[in-house]
């Protein structure tokens, strides 16, 4: 028998029991409808994290004090000096900039608004190392350092909240933690993000935080230090290169823990890929229960149509069908019903997934679902897959029926 | 060539039923010439369904041996038999067994799907298999929009279309008004007579077997007496 012959059959047999056949077939489009959905939400969320993490700026190495893995005992806290000696090439060449920054949560306000917003004092070149694009005015300039001027940059968020609007907010003076500051320029919005915090920002000369806005018992000290590596290749080397340097400012003899901890974008993204990762197996895991219970439904109603098409079966072997041929025409049909079903469901899981991504994008979290060619033929192929596999076992039934016994069925 | 299509020697058929042994068919022997028309009649119970299934390769004997067409029988795996069976053997059943989803023509195809013809040449002889047997106008007409001895007719151009060696046809009558079963013998006996096929009939009406040129009785699954 031809292929087409077959299939056309199939479709005739499954016809003749539409409301069945239907019913049998949402079972499987819920299924793949599920999983599509889960896997392309799952990849337009980790689509979106990774997109916030290469926004913090490019090739990336961020160093902090103390270390989470190991016990030291006198840790020697990062400080300005130590930054001036990263930037010098002769020290470390792989280097490109090193930045410090100090900061923390205070209270911004203007007018009768307030807000609690993260301020980061920090010097000229954290723009060019964080990627931080202005909308209006400039960011910190050296010369704010020098004269430990009283400005400041804002994020859009900022603006809103304390002017409700993001044009001319330059040149107005707001107060962060009652010190009154200029406001020199407005970053651009970098979207919604997984920190949250990258619009509701204040950035002031760090002379500036370090004697007006926070304390720190230790004269120099910084909180973080953002290093950026020359180019994508020599960050390995650049990470080795603080290390070295840290440690021999902060005289550690050889054989004990480093006293800081250096953290890189490349270690940050992958280990939110592998977070994500084992999110999308979940969501898909789960959503793969609701197929196979779609499975099941095609199985059973396989069985019954065994069962009711006994002495058609008996007619067909009485005829010169061979036990493959009958296993064929079973297969062709559970195959057909799991596979219009797959396709469905791809339509379904999109649909779906638009959906959710509508209500996210309303709700300020950017969530695009990512549909690509594998997961549709994963889909599509798994649950042709759960067709046949489910449909074994009735067609293997209907082809090892006996034709004495098929025909004298009632 | 041999003009012997059917030699069955010995046939036996017993069904264990828990402690006692049945003996459906207790050592049948008889030949059937190529061109014969014969009837098979006796008693409800008598064994004459289980012969015919053995006779069209349906089901194997327990014991004995049958050749049909110069085929051993007995020694042949399910696939060979059902070969045998889309080959030389057309069933007539007493319920007439069409599919009721299907057209009179795909209803005379389907024995063709199974012999890998081709699609067009099923059609074609599908339709002149139907138009033997009247139905020239009415190939299109599912199952039930036909009469029953329209669909007895749309059976025997089915059993017919892959030229069988033989015709069976277990009670072919028995679910028709007598007008029809007339008809549907009537038809039967002119294949027989100018197409020359083989044809067995299973009856129990002996108005049927008188038409027939032997009859074959069976009693208890024993031949009682061959005409
Ligand atoms: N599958 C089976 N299991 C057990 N016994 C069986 C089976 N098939 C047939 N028999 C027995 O074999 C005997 C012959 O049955 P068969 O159907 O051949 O009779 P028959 O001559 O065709 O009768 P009828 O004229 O009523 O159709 C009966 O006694 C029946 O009970
Ligand atoms: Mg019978």
């Amino acid at each position: 028998m031809n292929i087409s012959g077959v299939i056309f059959e199939a479709l005739e047999s499954l016809n003749a029991n539409k409301m069945r056949s239907a019913l049998t077939i949402i079972g499987v489009v819920i299924g793949v409808g599920a999983v599509i959905a889960m896997l392309s939400l799952g990849e337009g969320v980790q689509a979106s994290i990774s997109g916030q993490i290469s926004d913090i700026g490019s090739n990336l190495l961020f160093v902090f004090s103390g270390n989470e893995d190991e016990e030291v005992r006198n840790v020697t806290p990062l400080k300005e000096a130590d930054v001036a000696a990263l930037n010098d090439p002769f020290n470390a060449p792989s280097v490109q900039t090193a930045v410090a920054s100090i900061g923390g949560r205070v209270e911004a306000s203007y007018g009768g608004e307030s807000s609690s917003v993260s301020m980061t004092g920090t010097t000229a070149s954290y723009a060019s190392v964080r990627d931080i694009e202005l909308e209006e005015g400039e960011f910190l300039t050296d010369d704010h350092q020098l004269g430990v001027a009283s400005v400041a940059v804002i994020g859009p968020d900022v603006a809103d909240k304390l002017f409700g609007r993001r044009d001319g907010v330059v040149g107005e003076t707001i107060r962060l933690a009652g010190q009154p500051l200029r406001v020199i320029g407005l970053t651009e919005a970098k979207g919604g993000s997984a920190t949250g915090s990258e619009d509701n920002v204040v950035f002031v000369p760090l002379a500036s935080a370090r004697t007006r806005l926070v304390s720190r018992s230790i004269v120099g000290e910084v909180d973080t230090i953002y290093v950026q590596a020359v180019d994508a290749d020599s960050v390995t080397a650049a990470s080795q290169e603080v290390t070295e340097l840290l440690r021999s400012r902060h005289r550690l003899q050889p054989g004990a823990a480093d006293d800081f901890t250096i953290f890189s974008q490349d270690s940050i993204a992958s280990m939110a890929e592998s977070i994500t990762n084992v999110l999308i197996i979940f969501l898909g895991g789960v959503a793969g229960i609701s197929l196979l219970v779609g499975g099941i439904g095609i199985m059973n109603i396989m069985l019954v149509s065994v069962t009711e098409r006994t002495r058609e079966i008996g007619l067909r072997k009485a005829l010169g069908a061979r036990k493959s041929h009958i296993l064929t025409q079973f297969l062709t049909e559970s195959a057909l019903l799991s596979l219009i079903g797959g396709l469905l469901g791809v339509l379904l899981g999109w649909g779906l997934s638009k959906v959710v991504s509508i209500i996210a994008i309303q709700s300020g979290t950017d969530i695009t679902p990512v549909f690509t060619i594998g997961t549709v033929l994963l889909a599509t192929l798994f649950s042709a897959a759960v067709g046949i596999f489910f449909g074994i076992y009735p067609a293997n039934r209907a082809a090892s029926l006996e034709p004495v016994e098929a025909l004298r069925h009632e | 060539m041999n003009d012997i299509v059917i030699e069955a020697r010995d046939l036996v058929k017993s069904y264990q039923m828990g402690e006692i042994e049945v003996h459906a068919l207790a050592g049948v022997s008889f030949d059937i010439q190529r061109g014969e028309l014969l009837s098979i009649m006796g008693p409800s119970g008598a064994g004459k369904s289980t012969l015919m299934n053995i006779l069209g390769c349906l089901d194997l004997p327990t014991g004995g041996d049958y050749i049909l067409d110069g085929e051993h029988v007995s020694d042949l795996s399910q696939d060979e038999l059902a070969d045998i069976r889309n080959r030389k053997v057309g069933f007539v059943f007493q319920s007439f067994n069409l599919l009721s989803r299907s057209s009179a023509l795909a209803n005379v195809t389907l024995p063709m799907r199974y012999a890998g013809v081709s699609n067009a040449e099923r059609k074609e002889r599908a339709t002149k298999a139907l138009q033997s047997v009247g139905l020239g106008d009415r190939i299109y007409h599912r199952p039930t929009e036909l009469s029953g001895g329209q669909q007895q007719r749309v059976a025997i151009a089915r059993a017919l279309v892959n030229h069988p060696a033989i015709l069976m046809a277990d009670e072919p009558t028995g679910n028709l008004d007598s007008k029809s079963g007339r008809e549907i013998m009537d038809l039967l006996l002119s294949l027989n007579r100018d197409q020359g096929v083989t044809v067995i009939v299973v009856t129990h009406d002996p108005e049927v077997s008188a038409q027939t040129d032997r009859i074959i009785t069976l009693k208890d699954g024993v031949l009682e007496k061959a005409v």
